[in-house]
């Protein structure tokens, strides 16, 4: 029984890489998907997902299925799409969700029109939805470059990060790295997509980041505990949908992102912190 | 008593948003160790002003000249402004006033927490280190954020409707907070409504309706034809407003 745990890993180096991977992702994109939530910009990420697409697309007809022509895309896209909104939200009277939008509307039909120029379709599959079973060196060095970068800057940024979101005011009152913070996120945001993009493809890189983090909201009120709790729920995730996918022959990105909301789903419902359960049968009120 | 010396100076400021004046022309000077509350009708531009002052509001026209203030402004906004639901504990609310000392990297040393004990202490909530901020009452509310106030230990305090919808006894609590500022020589500005307590604690007040109507001591500044000036002020907006050509200083 117990074999059926490891002896996919211990004797596919295929999987295992895929397994080293998964893990790289969960470790940078749980806390950042964590402080998208609490920042209210877990819509945000995902609209950035979609603006990755077209760089990496443009990448990918300039060089082929080449790890750095497409990371730069991806990188440079969303970018872009990122610092442009987050500009804009700041500056003028519109909010981030709506300047969101424009921004990757625009680069989304951009890419498209580039595709639809000169590209073939099958391989942008690829694109879509990742080739977790098939990392290399160099993209599992990618993975991992991504995830120290994250883990070393959000330790950097807590304090303002977090200040920002419980209150901007106070944090603009006492220090200018309210704007620069900000966009540092975001660039993280950016750099965890592009990474989750190579194992898992632009639909469901923010996979990783938003369930984790949602399923880690119904178990803590804390917000350290929240991102610890975060990655494991990633890492469970990676390693159960791997072995799903490897006994019931299902497609790995899928059955990865599947697992992660399976978790969600239960968290929802028996999370000790405002999970239905507890909610449907609170218990008897206390004394004081 | 030596004459003390000049912590804010308003030299004819202009503050609005867009091109629109909220606060017109104000000119005038606040010493150090000043007691001073602003009243004036909703829309006067009571909380611009206290924005002008912090600094995250440019003046349209005009300066604000701070003076001694090096080691901060300490501001409280108007409550509104601040996310409850984030999962954050009291403690950590309250240790960020230590952000001018610790900044972006530094430690809380142990010197640090002793004094963050002495700010929950003195708002009267030891005890709700742990609680999450969102099962705070307002109340609760707004004594861990006048500690946090106290740990900024700044020179200048502004205060924007510190006691609106505040109980009594919390009130009176915080109140002691403020007159302790005032005997600790620190310069506090505070936005209010409770004329009787304008009266009761503050020696100087600035009656403010866009215009500054009168500025001085508070018992000749909130004279009836004063009060009734305030309320003439004329709050429509108009979208045919001329550019205004009042020279500025």
């Amino acid at each position: 029984m117990l074999d059926l745990l490891y002896a996919p890993f211990s004797e596919f180096e295929f999987m295992q890489r895929a397994l080293v991977g998964v893990i790289a992702i969960a470790l940078g994109g749980g806390p950042v998907g964590v402080f998208l939530m609490l920042r209210r910009m877990s819509l945000t990420g995902d609209a950035m997902a979609h603006a990755i697409l077209p760089g990496a697309a443009v990448g990918y007809l300039l060089a082929g299925l080449s790890l750095p022509a497409m990371t730069i895309g991806g990188l440079f896209a969303g970018v872009i799409v990122a610092v442009a909104a987050g500009l804009v939200s700041r500056f003028t009277a519109l909010k981030e969700d709506a300047s969101l939008a424009a921004f990757y509307l625009l680069s989304l039909a951009l890419g498209v029109t580039i595709v639809s120029l000169r590209g073939s379709n099958v391989d942008l599959l690829h694109v879509l939805f990742g080739t977790v079973l098939a990392l290399d060196d160099s993209t599992l060095l990618l993975l991992a470059a991504i995830s120290t970068v994250t883990v070393l800057a959000l330790a950097v940024l807590y304090r303002p990060l977090v200040l920002e979101c419980v209150d901007p005011v106070f944090l603009r009152s006492v220090s200018r790295s309210g704007t620069p913070t900000h966009l540092i996120f975001l660039g993280l945001v950016v750099m965890n997509l592009v990474g989750g993009f190579h194992a898992l493809g632009t639909l469901l890189a923010v996979g990783m980041m938003m369930l984790p983090a949602a399923a880690a909201r119904f178990w803590t009120s804390d917000i350290t505990m929240m991102m610890a709790v975060s990655i494991v729920v990633g890492i469970v995730s990676g390693l159960s949908g791997l072995l799903l996918s490897f006994h019931a022959e299902l497609p790995a990105g899928p059955a990865i992102i599947l697992s992660a909301g399976a978790i969600y789903v239960v968290s929802l419902v028996l999370g000790r912190e405002g999970g239905l359960l507890w909610l449907a049968w609170p218990g008897r009120h206390l004394e004081a | 008593m030596a004459q003390a010396s000049t912590i804010i100076r308003f030299d004819e400021v202009t503050l609005g948003y867009g091109r629109r004046p909220a606060v017109h022309h104000l000119d005038g000077e606040i010493p150090a160790g000043t007691l001073m509350a602003v009243v004036g009708p909703n829309g006067a531009g009571k909380s611009t002003l206290l924005k002008g002052i912090v600094g995250t509001l440019k003046p349209l026209d005009g300066h604000i000249r701070l003076k001694g203030t090096a080691s901060g402004i300490a501001y409280l906004p108007q409550a509104a402004e601040i996310d409850r639901s984030f999962p954050l504990s009291v403690y950590d609310l309250v240790a960020m006033g230590l952000w001018s000392r610790s900044g972006l990297f530094g430690g809380i040393a142990r010197r640090d927490r002793a004094r963050i004990e002495e700010a929950l202490a003195a708002v009267g909530l030891i005890g709700f280190e742990r609680r999450p901020i969102s099962t705070l009452s307002g109340g609760q509310m707004q004594r861990a954020l006048f500690a946090r106030l106290l740990l900024q230990d700044a020179p200048v305090i502004l205060l924007d409707e510190p006691f609106t919808a505040i109980d009594a006894k919390t009130t009176a609590d915080l109140l002691d907070l403020v007159r302790r500022w005032h005997d600790e020589s620190r310069t506090v500005v505070a936005v209010l409504h409770d004329l009787d307590m304008v009266k009761r604690t503050f020696p100087q007040t600035l009656l403010i309706a866009r215009e500054p109507v009168a500025w001085g001591e508070t018992g000749e500044v909130l004279s009836p034809e004063n009060l009734l000036k305030a309320r003439r002020m004329v709050e429509a907006y108009d979208p045919h407003a001329d550019v205004c050509h009042r020279s500025a200083a």
